[in-house]
């Protein structure tokens, strides 16, 4: 075994979209930082859809940006079909979704992590983590070189004893062709962490040339596309179609003819999948009465012709795969270039991590992504950008950084995570959010930009230009409210003519923004500001007056959510001897181990009465040991 | 749970006693109290000295009525028993009164106390000595254990049902508007606005009709629930019939007669206690009695208390001392019956396999021991602390709170459908709706909400 000449504070491992946020978070906050990975030419690789965004993940991945991350620049330069979803909807749930050049994707983001000073990247296959006295100090390569550093970072997404199958044939590999690692989870094993296993799918990939898109549904994008990132201006690169078709009773047919060649329905596959995502095989059995399953046709960029066809994930045999695909309307003729497949893999569960990431077990060891069992490339960025703060934190000797419920999807996904004991690959819904109102994608900003400015993540350009965001909303919302109209006759014939009932008495622009039927727009054209606000500006404005009532009350939620958090319990505290606990209650405490009053509470088998009991306890010792040093 | 908003219970033991207690602790103590208090000179209350008794009326602030002629007691904070400003209604009535009383602050903006609350509170503010930390617990523990059984035992299969099915409704609804929010590219077949409007007014009527009972008082059986258990044969329905002096059971010489259960209130000195006689435990192939017997042993743990009948004129069998090993880990009292006739099984007997458990002998032919039984029994229901906060007569309070908030929500709910307010704020109402029912019939998770869209809709991009 040979030493690396340099040593790091921040090593990661792995170099997907976990990867990526972490290893340029550390280094943006003046870490030496190593990325690794096993192969270069897959950094930032979309294993799955080419896709970013979408319900929940549009959030998250607005999230990251506030912070500094990167995701949200990176499919600003690179999309090539934006969509805002739910724009039907209230702000709150109204999400961002862009189809990306894969390629480009990952260029992009291999020239972000290359061009970023304090960051190495090297080709590096792990097979070991390096451990003294119960903390990380760095990993072993497969070519017995040693490199040191002060904390271990790992994204290893599905690349632990990755299994793929296909109909009856199954291979280890962390991707189709690409090579699993697997030493690494020997040494987790031996490092007394509990390992899991989880499965998830892919579809089949087919050659454009050969699809008949004529029969399709075309999917066009918005015609006036707005990005995910708040420091991007305008999405200027021109976009391309996406198309709808369906399976048909014949594609069922073909499936269920075949279950029995299913790996999944063979019993080959013993990991669990997400329900939210499952295979084409799934659904045709679960929901036997649909006639007809949507599958988007997704072009995979600009300079291929590889189409995704989302929706029929499948582990089916190869030649299964080409009935069903010849089955459905438009694929006729189609070509398939890359097989579907499911893939099994490690994970570590997320209970064995504190609210920062970093484990319980080893110290300065950091999980983040597909190995805590999530899925979703925003999913594994957001836990990466965490870790790869908390890690720079530690180096510093500062306070780590956590992210509470009410502040962002970041914190509910983490907390999630290390609060319930998962055991289905986990995604984000807004549904999991207790306080959707408040976490919107148009607020990302406001909520989580000062935190990344005092990270050091956010630079000087961007934090002016949120700044006078700020300001300009402040602004306006002040002059809405002080701007009272009069109902005379010249003022109820403007109102009129936009479509506004008339008044009886003076009334405030904010108290006329309220009812239900305007919108800024009409108010702009009643009363327009002294110059023409940003869009941001205008949104946030008619967002906060509208709502006002129902966020206020989920603020007052918020506020009574925050002092159970605040209620710290220590981390000494001793379960096994408190009394008064029940047993489920007293190993689930004890296995978790919370971080507050709040966390415990949310914990599955945990009963108000523990928590009382709970506060009782904490009281006590802190009370007897106030005594003891007086 | 909250730690710091303001708390209301009633703080004296259920029963017929002259004067109960109604305690209200926190910051808005005070001006909760000064909604629902009137003093003769009209004074303010606010000006009212710390630690003093006022004479007043309480008045219903809405419909103007006086309910009661009170002792109005005032601490401020820190000196009071939780450190925080603390009012006490000396009321006159009965529990209907200190019932309307405690709604009255609800109302006013007090939350129902958690069981122990107070006692907690004043442990956390310091008002109570450490060494006292594990009493706290253990009353904690205890408190909480009971009133939550009380609260599912108390309430009626039927209405059981009904709060079960309204909550399954309701949870079936939010599933459908979080689906539409989170699924909007998915090809589902959601409820229009007008099916859904549908289903949240029955929703809606349902509740209503729920608290319709409850204010009638119907909705919580009054009282604790107590089983019969035993043998076939060994004296079950005559003890009950005993207990009732009326012959409601019919009793006969054949083995299993009893084949379902009977439920009869029993006034012991003021406390509400409902008997249950079971179908006789014992082995048997019999389908239809085994229903009955199935039925007798989930008496077990749904009874606060268990009366266990052994025959004495017959030796103990295997199924006997395997009921004795099952009484001992409970709430139990054993009682001997057939002592007229020659003893072939003795107290000692039964306490060699349930040493800790009170025997009582009974004739149910001569009508003796049942004076002692009553006694043990009462001693059982209050000895513990059982009836203290955590009375019957909270449960139904604590029920009908719910129900009402639950109300409330499902109208705000509707109210945002026919405004056309997007889906996300009609859930805010739903799932705050479904809080509340989950008071009484336990929570519903968002993870619970998940599985019910993945098990109805085919999602799946």
């Amino acid at each position: 075994m040979n030493t690396y000449q340099k040593t790091y504070d921040v090593i990661v491992v792995g170099a997907g979209h976990a990867g990526c946020e972490a290893a340029l978070a550390a280094a943006r906050m003046g870490c030496e930082t190593l990325i690794v990975t096993i192969d270069p030419d897959t950094i930032a690789k979309m294993s799955c859809n080419p896709a970013i965004g979408g319900l929940a993940k549009g959030h998250l991945v607005k999230e990251i940006d506030a912070l500094g991350g990167e995701m949200a620049k990176n499919i600003d330069k690179t999309g090539i079909q934006f969509r805002r979803l739910n724009t039907k909807k209230g702000p709150a749930v109204r999400s961002s979704r862009a189809q990306a050049d894969k390629k480009a994707y990952q260029d992009e983001m291999k020239r972000v992590l290359e061009s970023q000073p304090h960051l190495d990247i090297k080709q590096v296959m792990v097979d070991e983590l390096l451990t003294e006295d119960g903390k990380c100090i760095g990993i072993l390569s497969q070519t017995r070189t040693a490199y040191l550093g002060k904390t271990v970072v790992l994204t290893t997404g599905t690349f632990l004893k990755g299994l793929i199958h296909l109909g009856d044939v199954s291979y280890s590999a962390g991707r189709a062709g690409e090579s699993s690692a697997e030493k690494l989870s020997e040494s987790f094993l031996s490092l007394g962490f509990e390992i899991g296993r989880l499965k998830t799918g892919t579809p089949p990939r087919v050659n454009a040339q050969t699809v008949n898109f004529d029969a399709m549904e075309i999917q066009p994008g918005d015609p006036d596309p707005l990005p995910f990132s708040f420091s991007t201006e305008k999405i200027t690169q021109p976009q391309m179609p996406c198309h709808l078709t369906y399976t048909n009773e014949k594609t069922h047919e073909i499936i269920r003819n075949n279950l029995h060649r299913s790996a999944m329905y063979s019993g080959r596959i013993k990991g669990i999948g997400p329900r939210y995502c499952p295979s084409i095989e799934d659904k045709v059995v679960r929901f036997a009465d649909k006639a007809r399953h949507q599958v988007f046709v997704e072009p995979e960029g600009r300079d291929t012709d590889e189409i995704y066809l989302n929706g029929i994930s499948a582990c089916l045999p190869e030649d299964v795969q080409v009935d069903m695909v010849h089955s459905i309307r438009g694929l006729e003729d189609a070509e398939i270039v890359r097989f579907g497949y499911a893939v099994e893999y490690d994970f570590a569960p997320a209970t064995q991590l504190q609210p920062t990431l970093e484990t319980k077990r080893v110290e300065s060891l950091y999980f983040a992504g597909q190995l805590n069992g999530t899925t979703g490339y925003e999913e594994a960025a957001a836990q990466g950008l965490m870790a790869g703060i908390n890690a720079a934190l530690k180096v510093h000797g500062d306070r780590p950084l956590v992210l509470d419920r009410s502040q962002a999807y970041t914190g509910v996904l983490i907390d999630d995570l290390v609060t319930m004991d998962i055991r289905e690959p986990y995604r984000m819904f807004t549904s999991r959010a207790e306080y959707r109102l408040e976490l919107r994608e148009d607020n990302a900003d406001l909520r989580l930009t000062e935190i990344g400015r005092q990270l050091g993540l956010v630079d000087d350009t961007a934090y002016r230009r949120f700044q006078t965001k700020r300001q300009l909303i402040d602004e306006e919302l002040a002059r809405l409210n002080r701007t009272i109209v009069k109902p005379t006759r010249g003022s109820l014939t403007r109102l009129e003519e936009v479509g506004i009932t008339p008044l009886d008495k003076p009334t405030s622009l904010t108290d006329l923004l309220k009812r239900p039927e305007i919108g800024y727009r009409q108010i702009k054209l009643v009363s327009p500001p002294s110059c023409e606000l940003p869009h941001a500006v205008e949104e946030q404005s008619e967002i906060q007056i509208k709502y006002e009532g129902y966020i206020r009350r989920q603020a007052i939620q918020i506020e009574q959510f925050k002092k159970m958090e605040h209620f710290r319990i220590p981390d000494d505290l001793n379960y096994e001897t408190a009394r008064g606990l029940k047993t489920e209650a007293r190993e689930k405490l004890e296995k978790i181990r919370p971080a507050s009053i709040g966390q415990a509470s949310r914990i599955p088998g945990v009963s108000p009465a523990d928590i009382s009991i709970l506060m009782v306890l904490i009281h006590q010792k802190t009370r007897s040991e106030l005594r003891a040093a007086s | 749970m909250l730690l710091s908003d303001t708390i209301a219970a009633i703080a004296t033991p259920h029963g017929e006693g002259g004067i109960g207690i109604v305690r209200v602790s926190g910051s808005l103590a005070i001006a909760i109290a000064c909604k629902v208090f009137r003093s003769p000179q009209h004074a303010s209350l606010v000006d009212f000295p710390s630690h003093t008794l006022n004479y007043g009326h309480i008045v219903d602030p809405i419909e103007g009525n006086v309910i009661d002629e009170v002792m109005l007691g005032i601490m401020r904070a820190p000196k009071s028993y939780t450190a925080e400003d603390v009012v006490e209604f000396n009321c006159h009535g009965g529990s209907s009164t200190l019932s309307t009383v405690l709604d009255l602050t609800l109302q006013a903006g007090a939350r129902l106390a958690e069981p122990g609350e107070f006692t907690r509170r004043a442990f956390l503010n310091g008002r109570i000595d450490l060494a006292q930390a594990e009493a706290v617990v253990d009353l904690i523990r205890s408190k909480t254990d009971l009133a939550r059984q009380i609260a599912m035992d108390s309430l009626s299969g039927r209405l059981s049902r009904e709060v079960n099915s309204l909550n399954d409704r309701l949870a079936d609804l939010l599933a459908e508007v979080e689906a539409s929010i989170d699924f909007p590219e998915e090809e589902l077949d959601f409820l229009d606005l007008t099916a859904m409007r549908r289903t949240a007014q029955a929703i809606q009527d349902g509740l209503e009709q729920l608290i319709a009972t409850a204010s009638d008082g119907k909705i919580v059986r009054d009282g604790i629930n107590i089983a019969i258990l035993g043998k076939p044969n060994v004296g079950k329905s005559s003890l009950l019939n005993k207990l009732l002096k009326s012959t409601r059971a019919i009793v006969t010489e054949v083995p299993g007669t009893t084949r379902d259960t009977i439920q009869e209130t029993l006034n012991l000195r003021g406390i509400p206690v409902n008997l249950t006689d079971t179908a006789g435990i014992r082995r048997t192939e019999d389908i239809v009695e085994k229903q009955g017997v199935e039925r007798s042993k989930s008496y077990f743990d749904r009874a606060a208390l268990i009366l266990m009948v052994f025959d004495a004129s017959e030796q103990l069998t295997d199924l006997d001392i395997e009921l004795l090993r099952e009484a001992s880990s409970r709430h139990a009292i054993l009682v001997l019956n057939k002592v007229d006739l020659p003893f072939a099984t003795f107290p000692k007997d039964l306490k060699s396999h349930a040493p800790e458990k009170t025997v009582i002998q009974t004739s149910t032919l001569h009508g003796s021991g049942i004076e002692e039984l009553k006694s043990a029994v009462l001693r059982h229901v209050i000895g513990g602390e059982c009836v203290l906060a955590n009375s019957p007569i909270v449960t139904n309070v604590r029920h009908d709170d719910a129900l009402r908030r639950a109300q409330s929500s499902v109208s705000h709910a509707i109210e945002s459908l026919d405004a056309k307010m997007p889906p996300e704020f009609t859930a805010v109402d739903l799932r705050n709706s479904l809080d509340a029912i989950g008071e009484i019939v336990g929570n519903t998770t968002s993870e619970d909400i998940l599985d019910r869209i993945f098990s109805q809709f085919c999602i799946g991009k």
